[in-house]
């Protein structure tokens, strides 16, 4: 299995902007970019919703979109599959109709699907959004996922910066541990900047419930809350609503900046173009990693274009923390550091590696600053 | 010289084929208006639905579930009775299916099959037999009933999915205990469609015999032709209600327990997409006649196999799937006005 290390340096050399192009992805292999000339190669995306969701299906399908402008790359496209037998056959259908060489199955729930297919189809590379491939499955499937945590926390820098309250607010949709490091992140980022910040924190339970999402916008808003970020499908719903009572949002997921010409931030973004670095390694018989798990500095997470609203001022400090990012210099959890009921998570002088998927993976705890709960029993 | 029995075959031939073609120029205007050539909406349509051996299977694994779904629409429908609660008889079925599977660990696997089948279409059956109960005791309509019965197995579902009998080994969604690998059925020997094509065509033969071929299936006819008339010749009103919407939603849990035991394993969300919405546009497609309900189920599943061909060839988005599926079903709705109408098909009196 291939380290996340050696795919770094040139991409910081190469990224600049919020988003790097998919051509310098090809970057991620350096060895095979001779070789790499256009041997023409179908790829297939699969959405379990619509690709224009403002969420989960639209950072997809814009990922899709940087993969298709690759050299000899076709792309091909279905949405609203759901994760029954039907994705088996629209994976089948795509290669075999289509002449799919690289599939990408979008939908956390596919991955047993997935599996049940691989073997079958040794020529296809299978590439799943949620890193859960292990030692003894298929060696031509792949797990990837970026540390979303991160770009939480440069939005909870901005958000620091423009609470006049120094009340934020999250909305979280299901008690996962990736929620939660994505709120842990949103709130240290706040609190680096004003330790005396605090964060409302909601989990609805669901992916995707607007209604109730709605509901919880004003009522935080009407507590005073004035800076809103939500975890759930699709953050339309929340970023319209406090654009219209006159608060600050943070994205998820995909740019949204459209949605609130007004309050608009930033946002925390997936970049799922990250992907094609597997197509082209596939394209050219190269080597890829089975399993890839990467924040900033693996170019696999990004944030939205500024709002207008954010000051010259604090979109340096944003920026600079994400330079610390990509440079592994800042760190995320580092002591001392407590949860909301006071516990000790980390003492002073202990450090977590960015990269510490053990760590990350066992986070359900709130830090201290959260209002709320995480649902868990303990 | 033509009998009038198979003269009316004819006719109804006739106007299916007539619907199917107006839906297809209707369509093919609706393509065309985004500049795609209708011809080749033709051609990927039918490759896609039945081009190759590889289409075909995919359009029977689409139309499996969907035959048991729209026998719990086309059953009820005979004796007068407007049933659409064929999704939440579907993850009732589903459920059950899961509860007593995990319990019969030592049980040999063709029993447990059995059982697990028996567990769901009594489930199935009870579910909507309650809302033929509430029809014919308490006056409730049964569309309403029906249709707030699918929310409630829903919720009931997602409750037990995300709490008491959630398998929490399974990171992926929340789902619930597994039936385990020995006891799942699989595919037909040879192809990559699951059993449940098998178990579709057989009850929808069944169900074909039963409504056509016996007493009880002459007295539901009756009943749904005429209440009055079913009431004065001494037909027992009650037992037939209750047992049209038993043997529908019957067959609607047995497809709950075929998604168990031949796609997922266990219990989720995913058991809730929308196959019971589908089985009534089935059933009226085939006018609820079992027999028919093979074909059109076969038809609509090519529909939707190809809706993805049509997807990725053309860049469509999959609402222009749900508007071929819409255009057809106005198509044979307003169709079902002419049957009676045409003078070529009437038997001439002498």
């Amino acid at each position: 299995m291939l380290t996340d290390s050696k795919l770094t340096r040139r991409q910081i050399l190469l990224g600049s902007g919020n988003i790097i192009a998919a051509g310098s992805l090809m970057a991620l292999f350096p060895a095979l970019e001779a070789s790499a000339a256009a041997k023409p190669i179908t790829v297939g995306f699969i959405y379990v919703g619509p690709r224009n969701d403002y969420g989960w299906n639209q950072a997809h399908a814009v990922g899709a979109k940087k993969i298709a402008r690759l050299e000899g790359v076709k792309l091909i496209e279905q949405e609203n599959v759901p994760e029954t037998v039907e994705v088996e056959k629209v994976m089948e259908g795509m290669i075999r109709q289509d002449g799919a060489k690289v599939v990408f199955p979008t939908s956390f729930g596919y991955w047993p699907h997935i599996l049940k297919l691989a073997r079958n189809y040794p020529d296809v590379l299978f590439v799943h959004i949620g890193a859960l491939w292990k030692e003894g499955d298929p060696k031509n499937t792949i797990g990837y996922r970026g540390y979303m945590e991160e770009p939480h926390y440069l939005c909870g820098v901005a958000a620091g910066h423009m609470t006049k309250t120094g009340k934020v607010g999250f909305i979280g949709s299901k008690p996962l541990y990736f929620i939660f490091n994505n709120l842990n992140g949103f709130i240290l980022g706040a609190r680096s900047v004003n330790p005396n910040i605090t964060c409302q924190v909601v989990i609805t339970g669901d992916w995707n419930n607007p209604v109730r999402e709605a509901e919880v916008t004003n009522s935080l808003i009407d507590q005073g809350v004035d800076v809103m970020v939500a975890n759930v499908d699709s953050a339309k719903v929340v970023i319209e609503n406090s654009e219209r009572r006159g608060i600050y949002s943070c994205g998820y997921h995909t740019d949204l900046s459209e949605l609130a010409p007004k309050g608009f931030l930033t946002g925390a973004e997936w970049n799922w173009a990250a992907g094609a670095a597997f197509v082209k390694a596939w394209q050219t018989g190269g080597q890829y990693p089975n399993l890839l798990r990467g924040g900033f500095r693996q170019d696999m997470v990004a944030i939205s274009p500024f709002g207008k609203v954010v000051p010259e001022d604090v979109r340096a400090k944003v920026l600079k923390i994400r330079q610390g990012f990509m440079d592994d210099t800042f760190k995320l959890y580092k002591g001392p550091l407590r949860d909301n009921e006071g516990n000790v998570i980390l003492k002073d002088g202990q450090v977590i590696a960015n990269d510490d998927n053990k760590f990350k993976l066992g986070v359900n705890f709130l830090v201290e600053g959260a209002i709320g709960k995480t649902g868990l029993k303990k | 010289m033509v009998g009038s029995r198979a003269k009316s075959g004819v006719e109804a031939v006739a106007i299916s084929a007539a619907a199917l073609l107006a839906t297809l120029v209707l369509f093919g205007a609706f393509v065309a208006l985004r500049g795609i050539n209708p011809f080749d909406v033709y051609r990927v349509l039918y490759l896609g639905a039945f081009g190759s051996w590889f289409a075909i299977q995919h359009t029977l694994t689409q139309a499996a579930p969907l035959m048991l779904t729209a026998l719990c629409t086309a059953v009820p429908a005979r004796a007068g009775l407007l049933v659409i609660g064929g999704e939440g008889a579907l993850v009732v079925g589903g459920v059950a299916t899961v509860l007593v599977g995990v319990t019969l660990m030592g049980v040999p696997a063709p029993v447990a099959i059995a059982l697990m089948c028996m567990t769901g279409t009594l489930a199935g059956g009870l579910w909507i037999g309650a809302a033929g109960a509430l029809r014919h005791y308490r006056g409730v309509h049964e569309t309403i009933s029906t249709l707030l019965l699918n929310y409630i197995a829903i919720a009931v579902m997602n409750h037990l999915v995300t709490g008491p009998i959630r398998d929490f080994s399974q990171v992926l969604k929340p789902a619930s205990w597994s039936v385990g690998e020995r006891f799942m059925i699989g595919d037909l020997p040879g192809t990559s469609i699951h059993w449940g094509l098998a178990f579709g065509v057989v009850t929808c033969l069944l169900v074909y015999v039963l409504m056509r071929r016996t007493t009880f299936g002459f007295a539901v006819d009756i009943l749904g032709g005429n209440v009055r008339a079913a009431q004065m010749v001494g037909l027992p009103i009650g037992p037939l209600v209750l047992s049209t919407c038993v043997i529908g939603g019957a067959a609607a849990g047995l497809a709950g327990t075929i998604e168990v035991i031949a796609v997922h394993g266990f219990a989720s969300a995913s058991l809730a997409v929308g196959y019971g919405y589908a089985g009534i546009l089935v059933a009226f497609l085939a006018r609820h006649n079992p027999m028919a309900i093979i074909l059109i189920a076969t038809l609509l599943g090519g529909i939707s196999a190809s809706g993805g061909l049509l997807q990725r060839r053309f860049d469509l988005p999959d609402a222009a799937t749900l508007v071929l599926r819409g255009i057809l079903f106005l198509a044979v709705l307003a169709s079902s006005t002419l049957y009676g109408r045409l003078k070529i098909f009437q038997s001439r009196a002498v």
